[in-house]
């Protein structure tokens, strides 16, 4: 099982980054299904058009907390239109590579930010109108 | 670090004494059984006396016995065996067999034989009224396993037996995780054929047996010598076949004892302290190795990885931890939904368990689940969330 995953992977497994709920968050992403086993919820906090913090709750298997954990430390900083640029390869690819089998179905990071920056961009434009 | 192994079902340690056995196999009494100078005569009559060992055990006799390759050998001989002597008719089977049997059926299917795969109720157990009445003319064979593999519950294979005898219809069982752990007896539970696995009793892998009535006709799968009644060609293996039997030899009543109240200590010392999990299977009429939980909002394969850190072994029902990407088909027929299967784990226990490592193991979940929770978004998520579609054939 081990050999399965990348040490990346597994550090990230072991010690998540940024994990936990966020109360006052400006925008939530949520991806995922319980059916499927993975399901991932993202929590920007966002000043300027800037991502200042970023926290995730994910339920899944290593690889769907470790690409979890990955997608804070890359977006955490960025702007909006740079962490929309960030994608699954990208997250794969900083944990040195994940088993074939999970590339899809257990790494919903990218598309749970997505989501997040879409609700945050909805919710803005709905209260500017 | 304390070194836990709770995987039992999938395999076990060897025990010393049958490697001992096997070493002497190998280096001094190498003999092929099928020779006629001494050596080989030597070997011939150890084979017959690790055959008697087997029948022994199940209340069959010497000559009902044949060695195989294992489980699924035994199980594909056994149901391909009845099918093709037959040519044509119905199987009835469960749908929580071992994929030894439901593949081989399905094999089968495509082969123009009909199959009926019985449910089972919220306990894991067949209606034996719904066998009954699936039988008709057409059926040549009914294949129920005794101990699930992932649940550990233990069918009625009496009175299974019972009707099978009634309509004069072959009945076979998968009893590699029963044999040693629940008696059987092939005379009172009408048995035809019942398969053996020697690596879940503390044997070596590799060999396995196969018990054939006397007067049941099977075609034999592979072609080649006269070995085994001439129904499974090739020269014997002879370390791993005396290993077997002096592995099927050690189990105890006291062992099986202790591994029962291990195993209570551990289904209680999760189920009592841990919040929101439940025991998959029958509490009663299960074996007395196997605990299998469901923890809710979290997931299989991360509780699996997180117990290895604890130095712990155990398996999951989880689609994550599967090649297939779907949850265990044992416990969606049992009626959980996709998410309860992801989040069940296995426990199964072996003679070798001590209770300074279920203590260990029991204090490892209380910590590890309330930690990996602490990490879902789950229990909130059920209450406000509408879910993407389900698309298990995404990947």
């Amino acid at each position: 099982m081990m050999a399965m995953y990348s040490e990346k992977v597994m550090e990230h497994f072991k010690h998540p980054h940024n994990m936990g709920e966020m109360e006052d968050a400006d925008a939530v992403g949520k991806k995922g299904n319980p059916a499927c086993g993975d399901v991932m919820y993202v929590y920007l906090k966002i000043k300027d058009n800037v991502i200042v913090d970023i926290r995730f709750q994910t339920m899944g298997c290593a690889a769907a907390i470790a690409t979890s954990s990955m997608i804070t430390d890359l977006a955490k900083g960025k702007t909006l239109d740079e962490a929309l640029k960030i994608t699954k390869s990208d997250v794969a690819a900083e944990l040195g590579g994940l088993p074939p089998l999970k590339m899809h179905c257990s790494n919903l990071a990218a598309d749970a930010l997505l989501d997040a920056i879409k609700n945050y961009r909805e919710k803005k434009k709905a209260g500017a109108a | 670090m304390m070194e836990v192994y709770l995987d039992n079902g999938a395999t076990t340690k060897v025990d010393p004494r049958a490697v001992d056995v096997m070493i002497s196999f190998m280096l001094k009494d190498y003999g092929n059984p099928s020779s006629v100078h001494s050596l080989g005569q030597n070997a011939e009559e150890h084979l017959e006396k690790a055959r008697e060992t087997i029948a022994l055990k199940v209340n069959a006799k010497r000559d009902e016995i044949i060695f195989t390759s294992g489980g699924t050998e035994s199980d594909n001989l056994a149901i391909r065996g009845v099918a093709h002597k037959k040519g044509s008719g119905h199987i009835i089977t469960s749908k929580i067999e071992h994929p030894a049997v439901l593949n081989t059926c399905k094999r089968l299917e495509n082969e123009g034989f009909s199959v009926t795969y019985l449910g089972v109720d919220k306990e894991g157990f067949i209606d034996i009224k719904e066998l009954e009445d699936a039988i008709t003319d057409k059926t040549i064979l009914i294949s129920i396993m005794h101990v699930n593999n992932e649940i550990g519950v233990i069918q009625d294979l009496e009175s299974i037996g019972r009707i099978a005898k009634e309509k004069g219809v072959i009945f076979h069982s998968d009893t590699v995780q029963s044999f040693t752990k629940v008696p059987i007896d092939v005379e009172k539970m009408n048995l035809s054929m019942a398969s053996f696995a020697s690596h879940k009793i503390h044997g070596p892998k590799g060999v396995g047996a196969l018990y054939i009535k006397k007067g049941i006709g099977i075609d034999k799968l592979l072609y080649g010598g006269h070995q085994e009644k001439d129904l499974r060609p090739g020269t014997q293996n002879m370390p791993a076949i005396m290993g077997f039997a002096k592995a099927a030899e050690l189990m105890t009543d006291d062992d099986l004892a202790r591994m029962q109240k291990l195993r209570d200590r551990l289904a209680e010392g999760i189920l009592d302290e841990v919040k929101d999990c439940f025991l998959n299977g029958s509490k009663d009429k299960r074996s007395v190795n196997n605990v299998n939980i469901s923890f809710r909002y979290i997931e299989g394969e991360s509780i699996l990885l997180h117990l290895d850190m604890h130095g712990i072994s155990v398996s999951t029902g989880s689609a994550c931890s599967s090649q297939s990407l779907r949850p265990s088909h044992v416990l969606t027929a049992l009626g959980l939904k996709a998410e309860e299967a992801h989040g069940s784990v296995r426990f199964t226990l072996s003679r070798f368990t001590t209770e300074a490592e279920i203590d260990h193991t029991i204090e490892a979940v209380r910590s590890v689940i309330p930690d990996l929770r602490k990490m879902s978004p789950l229990k909130k998520g059920m209450e406000d969330m509408k879910w993407d579609e389900v698309d298990h054939d995404h990947a």
